[in-house]
């Protein structure tokens, strides 16, 4: 073990690491800027360099792996002084209007500043303004804020396989753009949001709807409602200074109460209701002989990665709208005609771990009149912490309370539909139990779970193997879809969800969120399932209550033409 | 006689063109007295010359063809950087277009023995004519079995492709080079690995300078160790330094290390325009220090270059006599890098700009005090932090300005001030 | 020459984007790409258009925008700035009529400069198109556009 002496204090570091890991494995802060613990080291805002003593140049931390003897300087004058220089270089090509920008008080760039104690900077302004990018329903970037530190580049390229954003240009010229310089919304960007939940600072953001909402919600006509996806109350609090993985669904209700909204619905209905349809979906493919494999439809990054990528594969695709959209097709019919609202006074406002569900809701097939969306706006964990702390809501200490009817009832496979293979085990559950024809011994399907990228299990259906494989992440996605499109894939059922560990991970969740985060909000997930008195879709009355008052049969001709959908190519 | 001619035996007396001249003229005996020769035996003889790259760094030639050679997996690559950008420095053209055989000679004695079996060429695309002339050669070579499979009879098989670069100064640094020939924009990558276990398609590679892999038949042709009595104790052998600027017989020298610069510029190189003085002189290049006549003789010789701490050995001398504003000069020289930064790391991206602006306040009679020492805290940042060597070594004119010159910042300075007044006069 | 023919003498690999791009725009008169050829070229080799464009804007040789027949490129490196006694860059913008950066209305000729061409024991130098012209004079500079002119003419 190499034996190494940071500010002094010798360590013992595991061979093969860096400066870096070091230090962190013995709490010595290096302050970073371009580093993200699950992206690639690329070293380019040499914001960590620290000096080795008996050295000419300084080293990056992040980089430099240790060896036996290194004695490292991390706050020596001469590496004190390059950070702070770098820091200031930066800040005088950045558009530093701190207290008007999305992440202020959330900017690792401002964090960085702060600690440093830059207070002037001594470099002329060189920051040529650009455009802002706000063509999309989902993405805003803004450029002046960019300090092209190449994080939302890899995400998109290295884990997503999306390949959007490239540095385009040389040297100072140099930008983050997507090809020709085109705006977002004229290239195939699936909106997965990853770029921008890496995005140190206020470059790439979740285009901001909150305004949309509170003036819905202060529009007296307007019957606001509000959905809330599973993996928000796993997430939520963590934004509002509550511990990783907690869970907060009852105060989460509570605060859009205050909020203002009518009603607080759970997505997790209408995940329930995408299982008993999907769930048959696989169940008539498999015995017509019908396209598989089947793969998921609920993450609407993959369906825009399919519909461009892979059209070929638009046979595979489970025609079931997402559940945030059949929610949406529901409020405005179902609910509409029960409660003897005019549909059109009714306001649906979702709260997703995504940035893609705000162009899913703007797709013209998701709108059962033809006209109006049945999602009207879409907000991300981020924006609805952003809303609870506009009003003040002092969110740790809200009293917990619980969903509104119809969704009242549960099940447990609704709740893990936002983690990664979540859907897979909530629709084998249920699969097994009805062409079984008997209750399930254990409901908990071990093999399905994990974060890894690519997963796969057999399962043991009437003494016939299936295979199914659980995909998160675009890139291997598009593994997997090689496979499907070149006829060789083994599998029946395939879940395919775009963000690291599935919606828990998704580009819409609080800022900094890593793998080892999305785990833990992961684990919290399936504590939800364990503690529901309901754990399977089709055991939830109140689906089959919708079923036997409204929409018949599951795939019924009412149920298809308000639960499912269909796909375009275009490539 | 300063001259010894080595690497430039040929230059001018055969056709570039025909190999047969190259054959003629003792080409090819190297390699075939190497592929008669036991590996371990040539790695001793390179070991013993004690040979140096004479792409600038510096760094000796046996411990990166050991290091490729140790390496098991296939498949390895040697890479010839002919991708010479650096303003000053065009001695490898002359290699290029004056014996391109001798590159692809050294090539080969270097894939011999590292077991390598595929080599690229990657020369600047400025340099069209060379590239005609090396693909020339490459195809002649091939004819003759010189390249391709079983060479020579013997078991050893190599070829060689020659790809052209597209403009870009950065390209001359081994990986962004590496990026360029795996056909993507050059910008460097992050150190460690280095080549010669993960390099071109993350595989083990030798990158060698145009020179350096010219050099290698000479050494094998005449040993190792009676290569390394040519020069100094820390430089063995000869060096092609190019001279440019304010003389009289600008060109392409093949000297031995440990000559004055003096007797270069005066004697080779054919002095300055009568009546004019030396101001100032360039090593290595607008990356290289820029020293004031009275060092000049100082020697050519790596590790007195060390000094300056930057890629001053690819042996160029850039001549500047008095008739130039000494701001104009430096202004010039960042107006380089602010262009030719890859911009990939910051301090590279943003801080050539910087000083660029600040150079421009001394051009323009505004320089303070404060200025100065931004100028030296910058082009320390930048020098101590740069990703890669170029940008490291950018500021080095800077640096070295602001260590021989510092007076000529002071007057500057000062004349600034009295322009203020005299504006403030005005008014 | 059509795009496709140019592919065609390239293998499929994406290490040879630069070798073809700088092929293609060699053989168009325009000395440019549109954006259906960077297309084109990115889906011959399987690589996003983003990358295509990165590289496109990366190195100089590359260009988005029409050029003329003529490239003069004048290099404004130290070592041709010490041997410049007629001043280069003043005298061609004269003789063409461009300032750097434009292109004739003829669309004969446009002006850039150029990092160090490696041709400084020739300075001052400047590069047409694929040729290095070196040791100039503001006669040998009117008799290479002359020359670019007769050729058109003949």
């Amino acid at each position: 073990m190499p034996k190494i002496k940071i500010n002094n204090l010798e360590i013992f570091a595991d061979p093969g690491s860096t400066i870096l890991e070091a230090a962190k494995e013995h709490n010595i802060n290096i302050p970073t800027l371009c580093y993200y613990p699950d992206l690639h080291i690329n070293s380019d805002c040499r914001i960590c360099s620290v000096e080795i003593v008996g050295q000419k140049g300084l080293v990056t931390a992040c980089s430099t792996p240790v060896k036996d003897g290194m004695d490292i300087k991390v706050n020596s004058p001469r590496a004190l002084n390059a950070r702070r220089t770098i820091t200031e270089m930066i800040l005088a090509n950045h558009d530093a209007h701190c207290t008007t920008c999305i992440r202020n008080l959330n900017c690792e760039l401002q964090t960085l500043a702060d600690n440093l104690g830059i207070d002037a900077t001594r470099y002329e302004n060189i920051l040529e303004p650009k455009a802002i990018d706000t063509s999309s329903y989902s993405l805003v970037r803004n450029p002046n804020r960019c300090i092209k530190c190449g994080r939302c580049i890899d995400v998109c390229q290295s884990v997503q396989s999306v390949s959007v954003l490239e540095i385009i240009g040389r040297g100072r010229e140099s930008v983050v753009s997507p090809a020709y310089g085109k705006l977002i919304a004229d290239v195939f960007c699936t909106y997965c949001g990853q770029c921008s939940s890496v995005c140190p600072v206020g470059a790439i953001t979740e285009k901001d709807d909150t305004d949309e909402v509170w003036k819905a919600l202060d529009a007296h006509s307007k019957h606001v409602i509000v959905q809330v996806a599973p993996a928000i109350r796993v997430s939520l609090g963590e934004d509002l200074g509550l511990p990783l993985g907690s869970i907060v669904t009852g105060k989460l209700i509570s605060a859009l109460k205050m909020l203002g909204f009518s009603k607080v619905f759970d997505t997790n209905f209408t995940a329930d209701l995408t299982v008993i349809e999907e769930g048959h979906e696989l169940i008539n493919r498999i015995s017509n002989k019908g396209v598989l494999p089947l793969i998921t439809s609920c993450c609407p990054a993959w369906i825009n990665f399919a519909e461009h990528e892979y059209p070929e594969l638009i046979d595979n695709l489970s025609t079931c709208k997402s559940p945030q959209q059949m929610f949406g097709a529901l409020a405005k019919t179902y609910y509409a005609k029960r409660e003897n609202i005019d549909p059109k006074d009714i306001y649906v406002v979702s709260i997703m771990p995504c940035t893609a569900k705000k162009t899913e809701a703007r797709r013209p097939e998701m709108s059962v009149n033809n006209e109006d969306p049945d999602v009207d706006t879409v907000l991300t964990t981020r924006e609805l912490a952003k809303m609870i702390k506009q009003m003040g809501i002092d969110f740790n200490n809200l009293r917990e309370s619980n969903f509104d009817k119809p969704d009242e009832v549960t099940s447990g496979a609704g709740a893990i539909f936002g983690a990664s293979g979540g859907v897979m085990e909530a629709a084998l559950r249920t699969v097994k139990e009805v062409l079984e024809n008997k209750p399930l011994k254990i409901l908990d399907f071990e093999q399905v779970r994990g974060t890894e990228h690519i997963r796969h299990a057999d399962v043991e259906i009437n003494g016939a193997t299936y295979k199914v494989a659980i995909v998160n992440t675009l890139g291997s996605a598009r593994e997997i879809a090689e496979q499907v499109k070149t006829g060789n894939s083994p599998y029946s059922f395939i879940e395919i969800m775009a963000c690291p560990g599935g919606c828990v991970g998704g580009g819409g969740q609080p800022y900094g969120t890593t793998h080892a985060k999305a785990r833990e909000r992961m684990h919290s997930l399936y504590q939800v399932d364990r503690l529901s008195k309901i754990r399977k879709a089709h055991d939830n009355p109140a689906v089959s209550n919708l079923y036997t008052s409204f929409l018949g049969n599951p795939s019924s001709s009412i149920a298809h033409e308000l639960l499912h959908t269909h796909y375009t190519n275009k490539r | 006689m300063l001259e010894m001619k080595l690497v430039s035996k040929r230059f001018g007396l055969i056709d570039p063109y025909s190999i047969d001249d190259f054959i003629a003229n003792k080409g090819y005996q190297a390699l075939k007295k190497a592929l008669k020769a036991d590996k371990l035996d040539l790695l001793d003889e390179i070991e013993n010359s004690k040979l140096r790259g004479r792409g600038g760094a510096g760094f000796p030639v046996a411990i990166k063809i050991m290091a490729l050679a140790k390496e098991i997996s296939q498949p390895k690559y040697v890479i010839c950087n002919a991708d010479e950008g650096e303003p000053g420095n065009f001695k490898d053209r002359y290699i290029l277009e004056k014996d391109p055989h001798s590159i692809i000679e050294g090539m080969l004695i270097a894939a011999y023995m590292t077991n390598a079996k595929t080599g690229y060429i990657y020369i600047r695309g400025e340099y069209s004519l060379q590239i005609d002339i090396m693909k020339n050669a490459i195809k002649q070579a091939r004819e003759k079995n010189y390249l391709g499979e079983a060479i020579l009879g013997t078991d050893f098989s190599f070829d060689l492709e020659v790809r052209s670069g597209a403009g870009s100064y950065v390209c001359g640094e081994e990986f962004a080079l590496l990026e360029s020939l795996e056909g993507k924009a050059g910008r460097t990558r992050v150190k460690p690995p280095f080549p010669t276990s993960r390099g071109l398609f993350n595989k083990p590679t030798l990158i060698n300078n145009v020179e350096t892999f010219a050099t290698l038949p000479v050494i094998i042709d005449i040993g190792g160790k009676e290569y390394a009595k040519i020069g100094t104790a820390s430089s063995t052998g000869t060096k092609l330094i190019s001279i440019s600027g304010n003389v009289l017989k600008k060109g392409v020298y093949e000297v031995p290390f440990g000559i004055s610069m003096r007797k270069i510029i005066n004697e080779l190189g054919g002095g300055v325009e009568n009546g004019r003085k030396i101001r100032m002189v360039q090593l290595g290049g607008e990356c290289g220090p820029i020293i004031p006549e009275y060092m000049l003789d100082m020697v050519i010789d790596f590790e007195r270059f060390e000094e300056f701490e930057s890629k001053t050995g690819a042996g160029a001398l850039i001549v500047i006599d008095d008739r130039f504003d000494f701001f104009e000069i430096l202004k010039r020289i960042s107006e380089f890098f602010t262009h030719e930064s890859c911009g990939k790391c910051i301090p590279c991206r943003e801080g050539n700009y910087h000083l660029l602006k600040i150079i421009d306040r001394f051009v323009n009679y505004c320089a303070t005090e404060k200025d100065m020492n931004l100028l030296e805290n910058t082009a320390m940042v930048l020098h101590h932090t740069s990703l890669c060597g170029l940008g490291q070594s950018a500021p080095t004119a800077i640096i070295s300005a602001l260590h021989y010159f510092r007076g000529t910042f002071q007057k500057r300075i000062e004349a600034s001030l009295s322009q203020e007044d005299r504006i403030y006069a005005k008014n | 020459m059509i795009l496709a023919e140019v592919l065609k003498r390239f293998p499929k690999k994406k290490e040879y984007l630069i070798e073809i791009l700088l092929e293609y725009q060699k053989q168009k008169e325009t000395h440019h790409f549109e954006e259906h050829e960077l297309k084109e070229i990115a889906n011959y080799l399987n690589i996003p258009e983003s990358r295509v464009c990165s590289v496109v804007g990366f190195y100089t040789f590359f260009s988005t925008e029409p050029r003329g027949k003529y490239i003069f490129q004048i290099c404004r490196d130290l070592p041709c700035q010490l041997n410049d006694n007629f001043d280069l860059l003043s005298s061609i913008q004269m003789i063409l009529g461009i300032k750097v950066g434009e292109t004739t209305q003829d669309g004969l000729f446009t002006l850039e400069y150029t990092s160090c061409l490696g041709h400084c024991d020739k300075s001052p130098a400047i590069r047409v198109n694929d040729k290095i012209h070196g040791s100039l004079s503001l006669n040998k500079l009117k008799a290479i556009v002359a020359e670019c002119k007769e050729k058109e003419n003949a």
